[in-house]
């Protein structure tokens, strides 16, 4: 990456921690309802591959940790934040939540609730983008307990076989839930689990954004260039628990502190303030203003903005039935 | 009697059956170290370890066709399924295999195992995590499906399902596990099948079952105080079989019948409830039966349209009122 990416990248990830921060802040508030899993810890998986790839272009698909990589495809933080307080300004109309933010017109395809669900989608994406003969690839970004559904497998497999445009990106944070990853799975480093099925894998450190990128380069070249699928795991971990409602007791504070000492954003700051792009001055101001903009900016539209009508509750529910009347009634000219 | 919540009383049926039985056991995710998303299976792991306490991997038709299996030779699992909504990845087995092994075997195998599962709109969880999906289980031929509206069903219908060599399927709500109620000191059996008057009355029959009984409970003393209806309250905590007799007996005193469920109404419970009426005492009808049920959309985020798409008591009230001519 040029300097000056990286410098955008920092501003980014600065941002992608602080909204993440506010909206814990504005759960404990009781303006953001439901679950809310959040993305601190990990910015530097996401954005490394996305910066390897194209941000808008390419297909995005993952889970319900789904915040950042919606903002990093292009959608607008005020959207974002306004579907989290639930207002028909929400980029899901409010529908959704925070499990479900969707883009479409940045090739967002959306956050799902079901661990696993998105692999296969991801798959029908790329037959789709295969089908047109476009020049995008599909991203599937989840975590690593979802390969512990079969259907983990069977995506693999057809992938692998229809030599599909998908690369898989494996966030592994060493747990799913309360659960760590040697209790429930019986091979820690998942891009093992992929060479059965033929297809090309690769594993880095998922803290250190420079590693992220070159590593995501190379899976994405390959992908592009219609070899196939491919496996990026990143090694990675969760500041906060799982979701709202987790006390962290199943690891240790000593766990995490080891963990913080290799953050992504001062890892990057420090890169940046060493090779004399970056004082630290700049940075903290860099901070403050993030805040200011989320406060001033993010949150105020959020606040501001409009719930759904009652009378619309159903909107949504099937395609707008005027537009389908032919069929509906047998009645196509 | 000691008063307990619904948890405490789910936890305690596990423990005195994997106390008396060492093939009793239990699996799903997060249950064992963590003592389950709901504390149901809280200590357990400490008490009989991780061999009959399994915590396992996010592999929902995985675990519970193995759990069932583990059944054709006697073991007895309870599996959890952490939200009926991820039941849908174990649907595969718990119908092709557990529900009609015993038949398809000519009576050789058969799966005596439980599966216990939080479903129903909790407080903006959205459309993938809301589900009530009680009538997707309820059609299935050789799998029993129950459901307690409170702590003492809780226990006793678990103490059963354990016990009897049927799968049974125990529907909950993520809304109830802190409800406190009494249970008996002693060791107690909830029938698998009937119903329970929880209310005695006179003029109209509310039929609900699991946290739509507290509706009708609650409607039942708002006709009573403001409009002087006597309503019966009949706790439908057997969704397979549904009780017919129970049915026909409480709506061919009152002539008059409402059901209650938070669930969409299209292939309901209510509609099933409605065709028994219709079969068992129609001509005892004074007025047609009603259903009050959820609107038939995904479960909206929002706040605002998250309440009116699912009923409450006040829809129960509306709902006899209207049975009445009075509103
Ligand atoms: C099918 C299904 N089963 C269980 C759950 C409950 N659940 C939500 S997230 C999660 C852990 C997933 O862990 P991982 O895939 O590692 O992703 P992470 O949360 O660590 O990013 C579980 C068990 C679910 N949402 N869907
Ligand atoms: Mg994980």
């Amino acid at each position: 990456m040029k300097i000056d990416d990286k410098k955008r990248v920092l501003r980014e990830m600065v941002l992608h921690r602080r909204f993440e921060e506010r909206c814990y802040q504005a759960y404990i508030e009781r303006k953001i309802g439901g679950f809310l899993h959040l993305y601190p810890g990990q910015e530097a998986c996401c954005n490394g591959v996305m910066e390897a790839a194209r941000p808008g272009h390419d297909y995005v698909i993952t889970g319900y940790r789904d915040h950042v990589h919606a903002i990093k495809c292009g959608a607008d933080p005020k959207e974002v934040m306004a579907e989290l307080y639930g207002k028909e300004t929400g980029s899901s109309k409010g529908r959704g939540g925070s499990m479900h933010i969707f883009d479409a017109a940045h090739h967002f395809m959306g956050g799902y609730a079901l661990v696993g669900g998105p692999f296969p989608l991801a798959a029908g994406i790329a037959k789709a983008i295969q089908l047109k003969g476009g020049d995008e690839i599909a991203i599937c970004f989840l975590g690593d307990a979802a390969n512990n559904q079969g259907v983990f497998h069977e995506t693999l497999n057809m992938a692998a076989l229809w030599k599909l445009p998908v690369l898989f990106v494996c966030e592994n944070n060493l747990y799913g839930i309360g659960t760590s990853i040697e209790r429930s799975t019986a091979v820690v480093h998942q891009h093992k689990r992929v060479a059965a099925y033929n297809i090309p894998a690769d594993e880095c450190d998922g803290q250190d954004i420079d590693i992220v990128y070159e590593h995501a380069r190379k899976a994405v070249d390959h992908v592009r260039s219609g070899n196939g699928p491919f496996f990026l795991e990143l090694m990675t971990y969760r500041y906060r628990g799982h979701s709202m409602s987790d006390a962290r007791s199943y690891r240790s504070r000593e766990e995490e502190e080891v963990w913080k000492q290799r953050d992504p954003i001062l890892m990057l700051r420090d890169r940046l303030i060493t090779a004399g792009a970056l004082t630290m001055a700049e940075f903290e101001a860099l901070e403050k203003e993030t805040d200011a903009y989320i406060e001033n900016e993010v949150i105020k539209f959020a606040e501001e903005s409009p719930e759904p009508r009652v009378e619309e509750l159903e909107k949504y529910v099937f395609a707008d039935r005027e537009t389908q009347l032919p069929w509906l009634t047998g009645k196509a000219a | 009697m000691a008063n307990i919540m619904y948890w405490e009383a789910i936890q305690r049926a596990h423990d005195e059956e994997m106390a008396r039985d060492p093939m009793v056991i239990c699996m799903g995710e997060d249950i064992g170290v963590a003592g389950g998303t709901y504390k149901a299976t809280k200590g357990l792991y400490e008490k009989y370890g991780p061999l009959r306490v399994m915590d396992t991997p996010i592999s929902e038709g995985g675990f519970t066709g193995l759990g069932i299996g583990a059944s054709f030779l006697g073991v007895r699992p309870i599996i959890e399924i952490m939200s009926v909504n991820f039941a849908w990845l174990a649907m595969d087995q718990m119908f092709n295999s557990a529900a009609k092994v015993r038949y398809m075997s000519g009576g050789q195998l058969t799966a005596p195992c439980v599966f216990r599962s939080a479903g129903g709109a909790a407080h903006q969880l959205g459309a993938q995590h809301s589900a009530r999906m009680e009538k997707v289980f309820m059609g299935i031929a050789g799998l029993r499906v129950v459901t307690a509206s409170n702590p003492k069903q809780a226990y006793g219908l678990l103490k059963s399902a354990i016990r009897c060599d049927d799968p049974v399927f125990i529907n909950e709500h993520e809304l109830m596990y802190n409800m406190k109620g009494e249970v008996p000191d002693g060791e107690y059996f909830h029938p698998l099948e009937g119903s329970d008057i929880a209310r005695a009355g006179t003029d109209v029959t509310l039929l609900g079952y699991n946290i739509s009984v507290h509706w009708c409970l609650k409607a039942a003393e708002i006709l009573d105080k403001q409009y002087g209806i006597s309503a019966e309250v009949v706790d439908l905590y057997s969704l397979s079989p549904l009780d017919r007799a129970g049915i026909k007996k409480s709506v061919s005193k009152t002539h008059r019948a409402v059901i209650a469920e938070e669930d969409e109404a299209p292939v309901g419970v209510g509609s099933e409830v409605i065709a028994i009426i219709n079969e068992e005492c129609f001509f005892e009808l004074d007025a047609a039966p009603v259903r009050v049920h959820s609107a038939l959309v995904p479960q909206p985020y929002n706040h605002t349209l998250e309440k009116a798409a699912i009923p409450d008591h006040e829809d129960v009230v509306k709902a006899v009122l209207k049975l009445f001519g009075k509103a």
